[in-house]
Formats: structure tokens, sequence, C-alpha cells
């Protein structure tokens, strides 16, 4: 087709994140030719948000970490769903994949005698997450970025991928436009790496930015890969709830992991309430000892806000829902109160936590070395996804990779803070290392014109209807769809509203179908947003499905009407495809086994 | 609940114009929320760029009121609402649609800034140290989020379109940050001079009085390059050492 502009890469990866400029960098290395498309400009994809840490057991605070004592804590945060194997590659290679990023020009807050200086967070035992204040994700990416700029990549910024293109069973590249022009775009590609990050945009109250509206997983789903743990939306305990417009913009874990408390409007301290059995031997029983821990007494226990994510959740929800809240229905957040331990408590909590304290000051002024936050929680991250490979990150799908958030398995039921940055480096390494190595074992294969041929026309259908007395616009679909998300497939889960959410989202499909565009094909949001729709559609759909079958909770998926944890789901997790006529299948399968050796170690580490 | 006018720059490369546009304002509001309700209640096609929302990605760089900012950390209350609040894209780069400006400029000239080269490691297996207090300096450069609204500001680019000629001061930054980066070994010194052309830095500060992360440009990172430059190419004493050990 003359219309369309070409490129060819033995590699093409979707997404500039942690995940997709890793795998490019590593893909490059290998010999590969490497084009990256990235939604934005390069260097502002989610990762840059990042505020906490990566959690990697280098051991320069705590001498007696070690990769077993991260693996552990992973599965335990995961509730034992997680792939056993991705999580044992993780706690191995996590430091190296730190320690390289020094190579590269990242500078790490320092120990007193000059190493990477590791910081506390939830659910893991050691000081383990290398930090830069709490602006870790920008220090990463810039890093990557600065790094793979010299590589030889080409880097296609602020295009968009709709379809992946396939030959057979076998990828073939994608389908997109750009932004700029709306021109279409073909990429043939021997070996496809997704790095396109999460679906948070599905939900009305979230940490993630436009970006996140469920295009890998989709795109992953559309060409016949597997979804996995779908049910497993990570709502963060702490986003800020005021003012209305900055709702759900992040507060970081590192808030208490510096010794931040939670509060209800009683003044009481209530994480100390609700100590999870699995927690109790390892968290503090009284405001001392967790204060202790704060400041690195190796005795002290663990404070209470420092329990896992969905458990603080939980418990924050508790708290608003029986009228302990705060006046604009969070709870309190404060950091303030350290004052009262430390000399310059003001100048420490600037410096170790300047973007919050800037990001209270100018969008709530708030100024938290003297008062309190407001916080509630937050849709920030799937735990599901794409189903891979635990060494390879291939789906099932040959030649289509998927690495970081989009892809699933390592963090199962639940993450831990800080085993985000340092998966997308870990398997955005190892998904660059095998595309390559599958893009030279395999060579190029066949474009399909028809294919291009359909998608050209399904992306321009919107401008087709636009006018009409359809006048839907995208915005407004998109919006009735983050309300019924929110309200119905939210942190606290029930079959019926669950169902209700299904019935909603399949009106809202057959509403997206008639959604009208105006203007021209150049720098549209309008487009791009209807466009994205069916993405929003497809993961919502999935999540809203595997929440109906997962009879239980566990982890971040909370269900008021099956409150305990099952025996017989802690068993299984929850696969997706899209069967021969194009509907949504979902099967329970077996998890991955533990080998004697990760038995033992989690044993050990009770 | 307030109504507020904006004036939104409508338009291309091949020019456009100001159109006024109505909306409500509540509490807290940021430009960015205002421009959002604008978008999707009677501008559908309204180009705006953006990401994080949270002042992190420095993606919503515009000018606000004749003054660049990030449109997300700009407060409405922050704004006089009795006369519209004229919101037009950045100037030191050529417009794409509406607000939404082509920075590419800005990526191909920090890939011609020599890469980070580090020392060799410190300790046997392969890891450096450093001292917090070295690292301190880097740190203030690196929290550069690229929103180029220095770039806006600076009248090497704005005005005199020098692009060619000078780097402008968030690429000096950047370079400062790799200067002085305690591992770091390469000279980019001579490149500062001939190619990157700090000299037509005036000191003026336009912008580090624009720096959203507070970065202090040129007191911190411009003129400490500078003066690299006089020791290394304009020091006299040093230039007769030089001649006498047969160094140019």
């Amino acid at each position: 087709m003359s219309n369309v502009k070409r490129h060819e890469y033995d590699v093409l990866i979707i997404g500039a994140g942690g995940a997709g400029l890793r795998s490019a960098i590593e893909a490059s290395d290998a010999g590969a030719k490497v084009g990256v498309v990235c939604k934005s400009l390069l260097g502002k994809a989610h990762t840059v948000m990042a505020e906490g840490g990566a959690a990697a057991a280098i051991g320069n605070i705590d001498e007696k970490d070690n990769w077993k004592i991260h693996f552990a804590d992973t599965m335990r945060g995961g509730q034992y769903l997680n792939n056993p194997q991705m999580a044992e590659i993780h706690a191995k290679e996590a430091p190296d994949r730190i320690l390289e990023l020094e190579a590269w020009g990242a500078l790490f807050d320092r120990t007193k005698d000059g190493k990477i200086l590791q910081r506390h967070f939830g659910g893991h035992r050691y000081r383990r997450l290398a930090h830069v204040g709490d602006r870790t994700g920008l220090e990463m990416i810039r890093t990557l970025q600065d790094h793979g700029i010299h590589q030889g990549i080409d880097f296609h910024m602020e295009c968009t991928v709709l379809e992946l293109l396939k030959d057979g069973d076998r990828i073939a590249g994608a389908f997109g436009y750009d932004r700029e022009k709306g021109r279409f775009l073909v990429f043939e590609a021997s070996a496809v790496v997704l790095a396109t990050g999460g679906i948070g945009r599905a939900f009305k109250v979230t940490s993630n930015s436009w970006e996140y509206t469920g295009d890998g997983q989709t795109l992953a789903y559309d060409s016949g890969a597997e979804l996995i743990d779908m049910e497993f939306v990570q709502f963060h305990p702490t986003g800020m709830v005021w003012p209305p417009s900055v709702k759900g913009i992040l507060v970081t874990e590192g808030v208490r992991g510096e010794g931040g408390v939670l509060r209800n409007s009683e003044g009481r301290r209530f994480m100390f309430d609700d100590i999870p059995e699995a927690y109790k031997s390892s968290t503090a029983d009284s405001e001392e000892e967790a204060w202790q821990y704060t400041i690195g007494n190796t005795e002290a226990r663990r404070p209470p806000e420092l329990l896992t994510r969905d458990h603080v959740a939980r418990c924050i929800v508790r708290e608003i829902k029986e009228g302990r809240g705060s006046p604009h229905g969070g709870v309190f957040l404060d950091i303030a109160w350290i004052k009262e331990k430390l000399p310059n408590a003001a100048e420490h909590i600037k410096r170790k936590l300047p973007s919050m304290y800037h990001q209270f000051k100018e969008l709530a002024e708030i100024d938290i070395t003297s008062e309190v936050m407001e916080v509630g929680p937050t849709t920030h991250y799937i735990m599901g996804g794409v189903r891979v490979n635990a060494e390879t990150q291939m789906t099932n799908v040959p030649g289509l990779f998927a690495a970081g958030e989009v892809a699933a398995g390592l963090h199962g039921a639940n993450r831990l803070g800080g085993n985000s940055l340092s998966d997308l480096l870990v398997f955005g390494r190892r998904s660059g290392e095998f595309a390559a190595k599958f893009a030279k074992e395999n060579g190029k294969a066949a474009i399909d014109d028809r294919q291009i041929q359909s998608a050209t026309r399904a992306a321009l259908a919107p401008f087709e209807r636009s006018g009409g007395s359809s006048g839907t616009s995208a915005y407004q679909v998109q919006q009735e769809l983050q309300d019924s998300m929110q309200s119905l497939v939210g942190i606290v889960r029930t079959e019926s509203e669950l169902k209700e959410g299904l019935e909603v989202i399949g009106r809202l499909k057959e509403r997206a179908k008639v959604v009208g565009v105006e203007g021209n094909r150049e720098y549209n949001p309008g487009w791009h947003t209807a466009l994205d729709l069916h993405n929003l559609m497809t993961i919502s759909e999935a999540i809203a499905r595997c929440a109906i079958m997962r009879q239980e909770s566990r982890g971040a998926h909370f269900r008021l009407d099956f409150p305990d944890k099952s025996e017989e789901f802690s068993k299984v997790i929850m696969v997706i495809i899209k069967d021969a006529d194009g509907q949504m299948q979902v099967n329970s399968e077996a998890i991955v086994p533990l080998t004697e050796e990760h038995k033992q170690i989690i044993e050990d580490n009770k | 609940m307030a109504s507020v006018t904006f004036k939104v720059w409508r338009g291309d490369i091949d020019g456009g114009e100001f159109k006024n546009y109505k909306t409500d304002i509540s509490e807290g509001m940021v430009v960015l929320d205002a421009l959002f309700q604008i978008q999707a209640d009677a501008a559908n096609d309204l180009a705006i760029r953006w990401n994080c929302k949270a002042g992190k990605c420095g993606s919503c760089s515009a000018e606000v009121n004749g003054y660049p900012r990030l449109m997300c950390m700009t407060r409405m209350s922050s704004l006089p609402q009795d006369k519209p609040i004229k919101i037009e894209p950045m100037k030191s780069f050529p417009v794409i649609k509406d607000l939404v400006c082509d920075v590419s400029w800005n990526y191909e000239a920090k890939r011609r800034i020599k890469k980070f080269k580090p020392r060799k490691p410190d300790a046997a297996d392969g890891t450096w140290r450093m001292q917090q207090e070295d690292v301190d300096r880097v740190q203030e450069f690196r929290k550069c989020i690229e929103c180029f609204l220095c770039q806006d500001v600076c009248h090497v680019l704005r005005e005199h379109h020098l692009h060619e000629h000078f780097i402008g001061p968030s690429l000096l930054v950047y370079t400062a940050a790799l200067e002085m980066h305690p591992l770091d070994v390469e000279d980019r010194t001579e490149d500062l001079r001939k190619h990157q052309g700090i000299g037509y830095c005036n000191i003026t500060k336009c912008c580090t009085n624009v720096c959203p992360e507070h970065i202090t440009i040129t007191d911190n990172a411009i003129i400490p390059l500078k003066e690299r430059l006089v020791d290394k190419f304009y020091d006299p004493l040093k230039k007769i050492l030089n001649l006498f050990s047969g160094k140019s």
C-alpha cells in the first residue's frame, strides 16, 4: 500500500519505559537492528513517575540480605500465586541490573561508606530499595534513555500501535499511526517485544498517566496470546484525595518508609489494629519499636504501615467506611510528627522526599513538614497481564515477547513496592536478549497486505461517523467506563456488582462502535481516545471476568461475598484467551508448582 | 463555581488564531484540568501534550498568560480570573498543532553530546564508591524533567533562533551533570566551546526563573562550565606553561 510508511527491524519494541528501553539496549547489544515505538516523547513514559526505589538484595545496609530472602518475600507478598521461576530469576538478577545502571551514569543515594543506599519498603524484610530521594523512576529512565540513544536504536516517538501483524502463527510486525500527522505505519519485524505498561486508565481514580490504556495486553490477546491473573489490580494505599483535580496522584510508600504514620479521624494509628497472621512475627507491636526500625535499629521489627499494599489499602477503606476518615474521604498520613524524634526534621523530610514536598505544596497548599496529608487508595498497577515464559519472556505466540508491567507472573496476587523497577530491568533485559535470538534464528516473516487494509479501515472508521445522529464522543464513553469500573470492579468486589460491571462494559462496547470523531487526522486527541476504547474495553472485561471466577479474597483481589482465602483457589490462576468466535474465555489452570528448593527457602524464611 | 474564559491558540505550522472557550472552575483545579474540560465539551480535537499530570514528566509545557509553565502544575487560583487566560504553545520550537510543539531538535542535539564514560571501578566486584556530598551537586541537575521551558525562555533560541550553534540551558544542565559526575572521565569542554555555543549564554538567568524543578541552572550549571572553559583555554599561566611543555 502506497500511503503507508514501512520500517524494517529485527526486533521491534513497543513502549519506551524502563522495560522497553532495557530490552532495546540488550537487543541492540546482541547485534539486532532495533526500533522502538512509543506513544509519548522519549523519557516521558510512566516509569518516570516511580518514586520509592528498585528492590535488589545487594545487602549494602543489611548484610544478611540475599536473593533467597528477596524471593521468599516476593512469594509471600504475592500469596504464592507467583510463578516461582520468575521470582527466582528476578531476585537473583536484580542486584546486577542495578549495579549496571551505575556504570551507565545513574547516581543513587549513598551510604556513609560510599555504596548505594537502600531503604525500607512494605513487605521486604531488609532495607532493599536502591533509590534517589523520591524520584528513582526519573533517574532510571533517564539513565536508560541517555545510554540507549548512543546505541543506534531508532526511536519512533508519539506513535501508537493498533494491531500486531502475523504470518500464520508467528509474529510478523505491527501496524500503527503517528500522532503528528495521523500517517499509518507498518513495522516489519522478526520479533516484537510488548513493553506498554498497565491499565490504570480503565479506572476513575488512578496514579497512572493517559498512556495506560491496556494496549499491550489487548494487542497480545487479539493476536492469540494468553493473559493471566487479570483480577489482580493493585490499589496503592496512598494517593492524594484533595483537591478533586489531583485525586489519585501517588504519594510514595517512601513516606511511610521514612517514618510516616497513618491515623484516622480519632487520631488512632489504626494499622496496629489488624496485622495479618503471616506478618505478626515480623511486625512491631509498639510505636517505639516501629520508630526504632525506621531509624535502622536491626533488632526492631517493621512498622505496620509497611505491611503489603493490599492490606494497607483495605484497612484504609475500612476506616473510611466506618466513619473514621478524613474530611475529604481519606485518612491522615503524617510525616511531620518525626520532628518529635529528629532535630532538623523539616530538612530531613525535604531531602528524602523532595517531590512529595513540592507536590503537596504546589497542588494542595500543604506543607508536609508541618501538616498532615490526606490520602486514600488509587489504582496503581496490574499484577496480571500477558503470560510469558519465565526465562525468555516469550508468549505462546512465536516471536511475541512481553516485559515489565504488561507481562504477568512475577507478582502473583500482589506486588511488593520496589519490585516493579527491578522487574522491568531484569525481564526487560531478558526479553531483549531472547527477542534478538529469536530474530536471528527465525528471520523475517511475510506481511499480509489484507491485514494492513482491514486495520486501516478500522482506524479510519470513527471519522466516517462524525457529525451523525449517533454523536457519542469518545471522552463520554471513556468516562462512563472509568466510573463503572471504579464503582463496580474496584477495591471491594461482589459477584452481583461484577456482573453488573460486565453488562455495562457490554453496553459501552456497543456505544464505542458508534463513536464519531471531528476534525482531521493531525494530532487529534479525540481520534486517539476513540481508538484507545477497544483496549480499555478488552482489559476491563478481562478484569471483571477473572474477578467473578475467583471466589475468594487473596492479595489485591477482595470479594465481600467471599472474604476469606480458599484452599481451592490457592492452587489455580485464571487464564484468558480469545476463542475462535472472538469471545473471551476464562479458564482456571494449576499454578506453576514450587520446587523442593523453593519450598525449603520459603520455609526457612517464614 | 466560577466560569472562566480561556483564549487558546488553535492552529498549525501555517498559522492560527486565538479562540475563546468558557469553562467552569472548581476548587483546586489546574490549567490542564480546565483544558481537558474544554477538550471534552467543546473542542474534541484540541491538541495537548501531557502524560503524568503530576509535574514529573515535563510534557505539558506551554505559555500561560505569556509565561512558560507546566500546565499541570499551574493552579487556577494563582491566575487572575476576571479576564481571559491566554494559553499558547512554546515559542522556541515549531508548532505542530494547537499547544503541541515539535521538540525533536532537543533530542537530536542531546545525542551529539559525548556520552557518560566512567573511570575504572573502585572495587574488585566492579562497583564504585562515591560520597553523598559529591553526588548531591549532580543530583540537582538530574532532577531535570526535560520540559524544555528553559529552552523556551532563552532569548538565544527564542528570539535569535541559534539552534544550530547553541544547545540551550536544558542541554547545558545535561552536560554539567556529565562533566561534574564523580565517575566521569570524558572531556566535553572543546565541544562546549566549538559546537555547543556556551559563549552565547550571557547569564540573564531567565532559565533559572522558569525551571519547575528549581534547578539553579545559571549559577550551578552554566557558570561552572564557563569557568572550566576559561581554565582550560584562556588561563594565561597555563598558556605559558603549555607553550613550554610543547602543548598548544
